[in-house]
């Protein structure tokens, strides 16, 4: 059997992928994948691809979440790869089960023999019948989670009730690289709060190991209290490492570098005469999900077990396994939902929170939440990001493109760099360090260098990223990694090359792109802006498009942006191509939202600091979009018989870009840094005033 | 002991009085549709009513309840109906996580008990106390529009 599905050849045990629940009438197909809920509809999406492989209907099947003892392991939930990878290995599965339980009708008899079949039966040794018709497939079925979540159900992680629960919080350094010198000899709590020294009681438990510090108890409320008492008690030894915030580019390229080499083809320009140069940049980012992560652990003679919003949840196990010395089979991590992930936040890091908890009260399930803050400043941030772009133009062409990228590391992920990498192991009295955070390797992507690659025709090409290795903020994967700042530096620089040819933005890029899906929906989002017709008074429009990773979605954007005394952004249109489309208003959905995100980003969001402490702490102090700020967003998909891509991370780069673009064309100044604040707008326009 | 009603239900509660409302919802009478996101009062997701004006639950020490009446977001679909917001988001599919869903159906909700034709603007502004990080923040304006009162 030639092509089998990757992920079925590496979980080739049909048990794994489908079981029955129930019988009769009732039973249901459950099918687990290795996929997570993530807020991003894939469950969905999925159930629908699984229905079609086992010629079922949508409401036979029942989506179990992924569980590294029952389920396959597909690796991370991530990089838009959910259908790409899945896809293929639920068609096998159900070619099988088809091939060895059919014929498909009546139901109830074909459910009953699916039951019978052996769930240790190797999927790889029996060949699966072709696929079926497309039902599910290609219709916009209604989100299965999203009634739990409109009608207040339970659902949630920090939602689970478990007897016997008990509640758990951290304390955190106050500050980043900050060693706990004393919980005061004799420390008590106060206000009818008591300490046990053992079990709990109906008291408050105190957990340290070194630096790790944090509470156990009945209940809730009692545990905050208690944190706040022992926050106001611990002292602390903290240190100034923190970079001069309003000069992260030079920051940037200051200091130690990895050299990620990408592109080097002669005849590429350097600085010099006739050659076009700028410069771009945006700060650090927070995740900032709504809700704190959260993890829960019971820890039991047997091993450890562990619910956790992850997305990788056997990386999540092994690296519990390696920080506490334990068998990775004693560790169990089931995944249960929680609020919208935009990539690696502190949901691992959460999880092995609740273990260290746990592992203080035996036998008890402890449910540890973040608090606001923590999740905001402790979560891994998103990079901060500079990049130089240099081009030679001849007569409205470009003959020669160089693009330099600088960046702290794209991937802190549990396993990375060899290392277990969950932040408490780092301050356990037996410290497993945080090196370097680092990237994904060029097959998967890259990180720093994640869509540094122009795509047009642009000559001879130097591409290179220099990933900054000694920074003390920890950094990590968020939506669209590298490519968010990359495809703003190149979509702003073909705008600014545009106009140093005299050629409209949109002739410009069509001049340069030959592959014809590129230029599709390039033409399209001008057509259906109205790109020739007059924009509104004091709007700017613009324009930018990329191919997310050079090998998936396509995406074209053009931004309305009315600049009065604020920058608002009025309009987003948006077209994609995503390749085949398993559920229309899902891919929509994903586009609309990472537009809406990245408008956040590129007009409010900012990580800020002193020289010690991180203090975007509150939504305050980290400001993202409100509703009334949010821009209308129509999302046109093309249809195209292409592989399915993911639709979550196409938007993010387009849409900076696309409004920097619009700012530049309704006030004639060209930001380069993000974020595009009244205040930034303002600079730009007194530097060119002088 | 607090008393107070909570969906239509008397309900009482011990417990220090200054625990905030959240916390009760969520530990000692498991209604947990009502969100934890921030605790700060600065989120929306706790959003709740009580006796008519629409607060954060977080910020809400549970002794300002007493004698009073608190309705969550399950209070809104209590005999079996989702509430018209409700039943808008999900026809409309106006949510990606839906963690910030509840408090958002609290407060559009009570915005149209006061303002039934409120206008996409109205819409808006008055939800600027919920943030929704996933950026469903327009499907969502369009969904509570969608559930006012057919205009006759
Ligand atoms: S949790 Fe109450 S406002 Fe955020
Ligand atoms: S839908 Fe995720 S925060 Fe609103």
């Amino acid at each position: 059997m030639t092509d089998l599905a990757p992920h079925v050849i590496t979980n080739p045990r049909l048990g794994s992928w489908v079981s029955v629940a129930g019988s009769g009438d009732g039973a249901l197909v459950e099918v687990r994948v290795g996929k997570a809920e993530l807020g991003q509809g894939i469950a969905t999406t999925l159930a629908q691809l699984a229905a079609d492989a086992l010629a079922l209907s949508l409401d036979r099947i029942r989506m179990v979440a992924p569980h590294t003892g029952l389920g396959p392991d597909q690796g991370l939930t991530a990089g838009s790869l959910s259908v790409l990878q899945t896809g293929p290995a639920l068609a096998h599965v159900g070619g099988v089960v088809r091939a060895l339980a059919g014929p498909t009708s009546p139901v109830e008899e074909y459910v009953a023999r699916i039951a019978a079949l052996d769930p240790a039966l190797d999927l790889t040794t029996v060949a699966p019948l072709a696929p079926g018709g497309a039902v599910a497939v290609g219709r916009s079925e209604p989100r299965l989670d999203l009634p739990d979540k409109v009608l207040g159900r339970p659902r949630f992680l920090a939602d689970l009730r478990p007897e016997g629960l008990l509640h758990g919080r951290v304390l955190r350094p106050p500050s980043v690289g900050a060693v706990l010198r004393a919980v005061p000899d004799g420390w008590t709590l106060r206000d009818g709060l008591s300490l046990a020294s053992s079990g709990i009681e109906a008291k408050v438990m105190l957990v340290r190991d070194g630096s790790f510090v944090g509470v156990v108890g009945e209940r809730e409320a009692d545990v905050d209290r208690a944190l706040e008492q022992l926050r106001a008690d611990a002292e602390w030894d903290e240190l100034d490492l923190l970079p001069d915030p309003d000069d992260l580019p030079r920051w940037l390229r200051s200091g130690a570098h990895e050299e990620v080499p990408v592109l080097e083809e002669d005849g590429a320009p350097g600085p010099g005469p006739g050659v076009v140069e700028a410069s771009y940049s945006r700060p650090f980012l927070a995740h900032a999900s709504i809700a704190p992560s959260a993890g829960l652990a019971v820890w039991t003679d047997g091993g450890v077990h562990v619910s956790s919003h992850s997305q990788g949840i056997h990386g999540l196990r092994d690296a519990i396994a390696a920080t506490l010395d334990l068998d990775p089979v004693t560790v169990v991590v089931e995944h249960v939902e929680n609020a919208g992930c935009y990539g690696h936040n502190a949901a691992d890091d959460a999880a092995f929170d609740a273990v260290l908890l746990a592992r203080a009260v035996p036998g008890r399930p402890v449910l540890l939440r973040w608090t606001r803050p923590d999740e905001l400043t402790w979560g891994p941030l998103a990079p901060a990001m500079t990049a130089t772009l240099r081009a030679r133009l001849d007569g409205g062409r470009i003959t020669g493109w160089s693009h330099d990228v600088w960046s702290t590391g794209h991937s802190a992920r549990p396993g990375y760099a060899g290392h277990p990498g969950l932040l408490a192991g780092a301050h356990l009295a037996e410290p497993f360090p945080l090196p370097p955070s680092t990237d994904p390797p060029p097959a998967a992507g890259g990180g720093t260098t994640r869509n540094a690659v122009p795509a047009y025709d642009v000559g001879p090409r130097r591409v290179v990223g220099h990933r900054k290795t000694d920074s003390p903020l920890r950094t990590s994967a968020m939506r669209a990694l590298g490519a968010h700042l990359n495809v703003f530096a190149i979509e702003s620089f073909m705008d600014e090359l545009a106009e140093s040819a005299g050629v409209d933005p949109v002739a410009f890029r069509l001049d340069h792109l030959t592959d014809p899906r590129a230029r599709h929906v390039v033409a399209e989002a001008a057509r259906l802006a109205g790109w020739d017709d007059e924009p509104p008074e004091d709007t700017g429009r613009g324009v930018a498009y990329a191919r997310y990773k050079d090998r998936g979605a396509h995406c074209a954007i053009v931004a309305d942006v009315e600049v009065t005394d604020a920058v608002v952004v009025r309009r987003l249109v948006v077209v994609a191509d995503v390749g085949r489309v398993v559920n229309p208003d899902g891919a929509r959905n994903q586009l609309e939202g990472g537009a809406t995100q990245a408008t956040s980003w590129t007009l409010k969001e900012r990580m800020g600091f002193d020289a010690r402490r991180l203090l975007g702490t509150d939504w305050e102090a980290y400001p993202v979009l409100r509703f009334s700020e949010a821009p209308e967003v129509t999302v046109h998909l093309v249809d195209s018989d292409a592989p399915s891509t993911g639709a979550g991370e196409a938007a993010q780069g387009p849409t900076s870009a696309a409004i920097a673009n619009a700012v530049q064309r309704a006030l004639g100044v060209r930001v380069r840094d993000l974020p595009l604040t009244h205040d930034a707008v303002v600079r730009a326009i007194d530097a060119i005033g002088g | 002991m607090t008393g107070f009603e909570v969906n239509g239900t008397r309900v009482e509660v011990g417990g220090d009085p200054d625990t905030p409302l959240l916390t009760v919802l969520r530990d000692d009478l498991g209604l947990v549709g009502t969100r934890f996101g921030c605790g700060q009062g600065l989120c929306g997701a706790c959003n709740v009513v009580l006796d008519g004006a629409v607060v954060p639950s977080c910020q809400t020490p549970v002794w300002q309840a007493e004698g009073r009446s608190v309705t969550t977001v399950e209070g809104l679909s209590a005999d079996g109906t989702p509430h018209p917001v409700q039943s808008a988001i999900l026809d409309r599919q106006a949510a990606q996580c839906g963690f910030c869903i509840s408090g958002i159906v609290v407060r559009a909700a009570a915005l149209l008990d006061e303002e039934p034709t409120a206008d996409a603007a109205r819409v808006a502004e008055a939800l600027d106390g919920n943030l929704c990080r996933c950026g469903a923040h327009r499907r969502i304006v369009d969904a509570v529009l969608a559930a006012r009162e057919p205009t006759a």
